[in-house]
C-alpha cells in the first residue's frame, strides 16, 4: 500500500445520513472482476435507467467530477460488507471521507485500502457542508501528519484518528505482514486450543471437488 | 471480578492471542466461511504475495450469491456468475479448502448451511465476507461479517485484528400476538432504536421471548443485527441449541460431545454481569411489521398510517423520510394495507429456513396467488428444499401459483439473475429495503414470510392475521 500523507482537492457534499454500500456501488457493478468500480460509484444516482449520466448529480458536474474528498452524513457506508464500495471510491479518485460516523465494516475496509476516514462531531461536519453549499471554491486539504483539515476560508479543523490507524496509513503497512510477526503466538494459541477444545479441530475428512 | 462476565466477554477472552497495541487485539478465528463473491480478490491477494491458507481445515467454502436459482441450474447457467464460480473452484483446490459446490446436497446460503451442518458451535468465533454472518449468533457463537481484505487476512493467518466492542443486551419480554414472528420482533426493535444504534456494540438478545424461540427463529433475529449497525448479535446456547446441534454432520461426536457440552454450559452471561447499554422491547404490543421506507428503521405495524416527516424535529431524519417516501411512491398518513405489490419474495438468509417456509405455506394452502403478482419461494439450502418437499410444501406453493426455486441468495442481493424490475414493488422476507437493492429502481417492503405469503394471495400488502385460522 502507498504511503499516505496529504490530500488537496475538490470536496463533494453528501449530507444525507445512512448512505449504504449498496448505494456507493450497486451489485450490478460487481458481476465482473474486470469492471472498473470507479465508473460504478453511486451508479444508482449517477446514471439513469438507460445508463446516461444524470446531469444534476453532483459527481457529474464540474468541478466535482474531480472530487478527492467526500463530506458525508452520519453512518456513511452502513450495510453490506462489500469492499467494492471502497474500491469504487478509491478508483474514482476519492482519498478521504469526512463524516460524523461510519458503518463498521466499511471503516475497516477503508483503512486497508488507503482511504482515510475522518470522524468529526456532527456540528463540525454540518459546518463543512454549509461551507461547501455556499462557497465558490469547494476545495480543502486534509493532512494526516498534522491531523488537520484546512478550508479555503482559513478555517482549520483538527481531527483525531487512532494511533495505529494513522501509523498504518503513513507508513503504507501491509497488515498481513504485520500479523505474521506474531506467528509464534498464533501457533502457541492453537496448540492450547487443540488441547482444551479438541472438538473444534476434529471434523470429517474434507471432501474436495475434482 | 468472578461471575460477572457476559457471554460475549467469555468468548472474547478465550480468543485473544495477544494485544498488539493501543487497545488493538489479535484474535483467533475458529471458523471461516467463504463464498464466491467476496473471496476472489482475497485469493488473488494471497497469490500475489505468495501466501497460503494457514488452516484450510477451519475454512469452508460455498457457492450461493451469484448463482442462478432456476431449475436445472449449474455453475454455468447464468453467464454473469461463471467467472466467480470457476475462480472459487480453482482457489479451493489450490488452497485445499472444502468446497460445497453447486450440485452438492449441502449447498445453500452460507449463513443457512453453516448452522444446519453443525459448522457453527457455541462459544466459537466465526467470520465470513458477508455482513449477515451475524445470523450464526443464534447458536451462541460470535459471528460477524468482514471485508475482502480481512478475508485475505484470515486466510493467511487464521486470526483477525479487533478492538473490543461495547456490550449491549436487548431484552424481549411479554407475549407474542398471533401473526407475529421473529422477523416482526427484529423489525420492531430496529424501528424503536434506529439503524445506527448498534454501532460499536456486540449485542446479546435475551428475555423470555428469545428463550421461547426455535434456533431457526433465533437466527432470524441475529441475522438483522447489522441492520442497526451491530456487526454481531448473540443468543446464549441452551438445551434448545444443544438438541439442535446433536448429531449434525460437523458437530462433536461421542466423548467430545460430552466435553463440548460441559464447556458450552459455562458460557451464558453471569447474573451479575453489567452491559454498556440495555434495551427492553415489549413484545405484547407488536403487530405484523412492514417497512414503508428505504432503511429498516422505516417500519411500523401493517395497520398503522405512514408517519409524517413534517412531525419530525431532526432535519436530517426528516429529509431522509421524505426521500424514502418519494422513492417508494408513498405519502405520509397513507395506510400500507391495500398497497398493490408486483412481486412477493420468500427467501434470503433472514427467512429461508424450514420454519419460514412452513409459516408461509400455512397461509398459502388452498389459496391462489393474485394474477398480477410474481411470487417465488427460494429455500435457503438444498436441505431445506428437500425437507419442505418431503412435507409436500412445494406442491402447496406450486398449486397456488408460486415459483419453487433452487437454493441461493436470489432476489435479496439481486447479483444473480433474480431481480425486481424498475419501479416494481416487492414485498420481501429479505433484510434490506435500500434503494436499488433488489434491482435498479426496485421498491422493497420487508415483512415476515407469513405476511409476504398473505400479500401474494391478496395482491397487496395485507394483515396476515386475516389469513390465519
Amino acid at each position: 500500500m502507498e504511503k499516505y500523507t496529504r490530500v488537496e482537492g475538490v470536496a463533494a457534499s453528501f449530507p444525507r445520513p445512512n448512505i449504504d454500500t449498496d448505494a456507493i456501488i450497486s451489485v450490478a457493478w460487481q458481476r465482473s472482476l474486470k469492471s472498473n468500480p470507479g465508473e460504478g460509484l453511486f451508479a444508482i444516482w449517477r446514471y439513469d435507467l438507460q445508463g446516461q449520466e444524470v446531469p444534476d448529480f453532483i459527481l457529474n458536474r464540474a468541478p466535482f467530477r474531480k472530487s478527492k474528498v467526500i463530506v458525508a452524513g452520519a453512518n456513511f457506508g452502513c450495510g453490506s460488507s462489500r469492499e467494492f464500495a471502497v474500491w469504487a471510491l478509491v478508483r474514482f479518485g476519492i482519498r478521504c471521507v469526512i463524516a460524523p460516523t461510519f458503518g463498521d465494516i466499511f471503516y475497516e475496509n477503508s483503512f486497508k485500502n488507503g482511504l482515510l476516514l475522518v470522524t468529526l462531531p456532527q456540528a463540525e461536519v454540518d459546518e463543512i457542508h454549509h461551507h461547501l453549499a455556499t462557497t465558490n471554491d469547494p476545495t480543502m486539504s486534509v493532512d494526516l501528519e498534522s491531523c488537520t483539515i484546512e478550508l479555503p476560508n482559513d478555517r482549520t479543523i483538527a481531527f483525531n484518528i487512532p494511533t495505529a490507524r494513522r501509523a498504518t496509513l503513513l507508513e503504507g503497512l501491509d497488515e498481513i505482514g504485520q500479523t505474521l510477526r506474531f506467528v509464534a503466538d498464533i501457533e502457541d494459541f492453537q496448540q492450547k486450543s487443540r488441547a482444551c477444545q479438541p472438538w473444534l479441530y476434529a471434523r470429517p475428512e474434507p471432501r474436495h471437488s475434482p | 471480578m468472578a461471575n460477572s462476565e457476559t457471554l460475549f466477554d467469555k468468548i472474547w477472552l478465550s480468543h485473544v492471542i495477544r494485544e498488539i497495541e493501543d487497545g488493538v487485539f489479535l484474535l483467533h478465528v475458529d471458523r471461516h466461511m467463504v463464498h464466491e463473491c467476496t473471496s476472489a480478490a482475497a485469493f488473488e491477494g494471497l497469490k500475489r504475495a505468495g501466501r497460503k491458507t494457514r488452516n484450510p481445515e477451519l475454512t469452508y467454502a460455498v457457492v450461493d450469491h451469484i448463482l442462478s436459482t432456476a431449475k436445472g441450474r449449474t455453475g454455468e447457467t447464468f453467464a454473469g456468475g461463471r467467472e466467480f464460480v470457476q475462480l472459487l473452484r480453482e482457489n479451493c483446490q489450490a488452497h485445499k479448502i472444502e468446497l460445497i459446490d453447486v450440485d452438492d446436497p449441502r449447498q445453500g446460503i452460507v449463513h443457512v448451511i453453516a448452522p444446519e451442518l453443525g459448522i457453527v458451535l457455541p462459544g466459537t468465533t466465526l467470520v465470513c465476507g458477508d455482513s449477515h454472518t451475524a445470523t450464526c449468533g443464534g447458536l451462541g457463537c460470535w459471528a460477524w461479517g468482514i471485508g475482502t481484505s480481512e478475508v485475505e487476512h484470515v486466510l493467511a493467518t487464521q486470526t483477525i485484528v479487533q478492538r473490543r466492542p461495547k456490550r449491549m443486551r436487548i431484552n424481549f419480554e411479554g407475549k407474542l400476538n398471533r401473526g407475529v414472528y421473529a422477523k416482526d420482533l427484529i423489525l420492531r426493535l430496529i424501528g424503536q432504536i434506529g439503524v445506527a444504534a448498534g454501532r460499536g456494540y456486540a449485542v446479546e438478545y435475551a428475555g423470555s421471548v428469545i428463550r421461547s424461540l426455535s434456533i431457526e427463529e433465533r437466527q432470524t433475529i441475529c441475522n438483522m443485527s447489522i441492520e442497526f449497525g451491530a456487526r454481531a448479535g448473540l443468543i446464549a446456547a441452551d438445551d434448545v441449541t444443544f438438541e439442535y446441534l446433536h448429531d449434525l454432520p460437523y458437530s462433536p461426536k461421542g466423548e467430545m460431545w460430552e466435553q463440548s457440552l460441559a464447556y458450552w454450559r459455562s458460557l451464558p452471561t453471569d447474573p451479575e454481569a453489567v452491559f454498556d447499554r440495555e434495551v427492553d422491547v415489549d413484545c405484547t404490543s407488536i403487530g405484523p411489521q412492514v417497512t414503508w421506507g428505504t432503511t429498516p428503521e422505516d417500519v411500523g405495524s401493517v395497520s398503522d398510517p405512514i408517519p409524517d416527516p413534517a412531525a419530525v424535529n431532526d432535519l436530517a431524519r426528516r429529509a431522509a423520510m421524505d426521500r424514502s417516501l418519494t422513492y417508494l411512491g408513498l405519502e405520509a398518513g397513507q395506510s400500507l394495507e391495500g398497497l398493490t405489490v408486483d412481486v412477493a419474495f420468500i427467501g434470503s438468509c433472514t427467512n429461508s429456513r424450514l420454519s419460514d417456509i412452513e409459516a408461509a405455506a400455512e397461509v398459502v394452502r388452498g389459496r391462489k396467488v393474485a394474477s398480477h403478482v410474481r411470487a417465488l419461494v427460494v429455500p435457503g439450502s438444498a436441505q431445506v428444499k428437500h425437507a419442505a418437499e418431503s412435507l409436500g410444501l412445494d406442491k402447496v406453493f406450486l398449486e397456488a401459483g408460486f415459483e419453487w426455486r433452487e437454493a441461493g441468495c436470489s432476489m435479496c442481493v439481486a447479483i444473480n439473475d433474480d431481480f425486481v424490475g424498475p419501479g416494481k414493488r416487492c414485498i420481501s422476507t429479505s433484510n434490506r429495503n435500500f434503494e436499488g437493492r433488489q434491482g435498479q429502481k426496485s421498491r422493497t417492503h420487508l415483512a415476515s414470510p407469513a405476511s409476504v405469503a398473505a400479500a401474494a394471495i391478496a395482491g397487496a400488502v395485507t394483515d396476515v392475521r386475516r389469513y390465519l385460522t
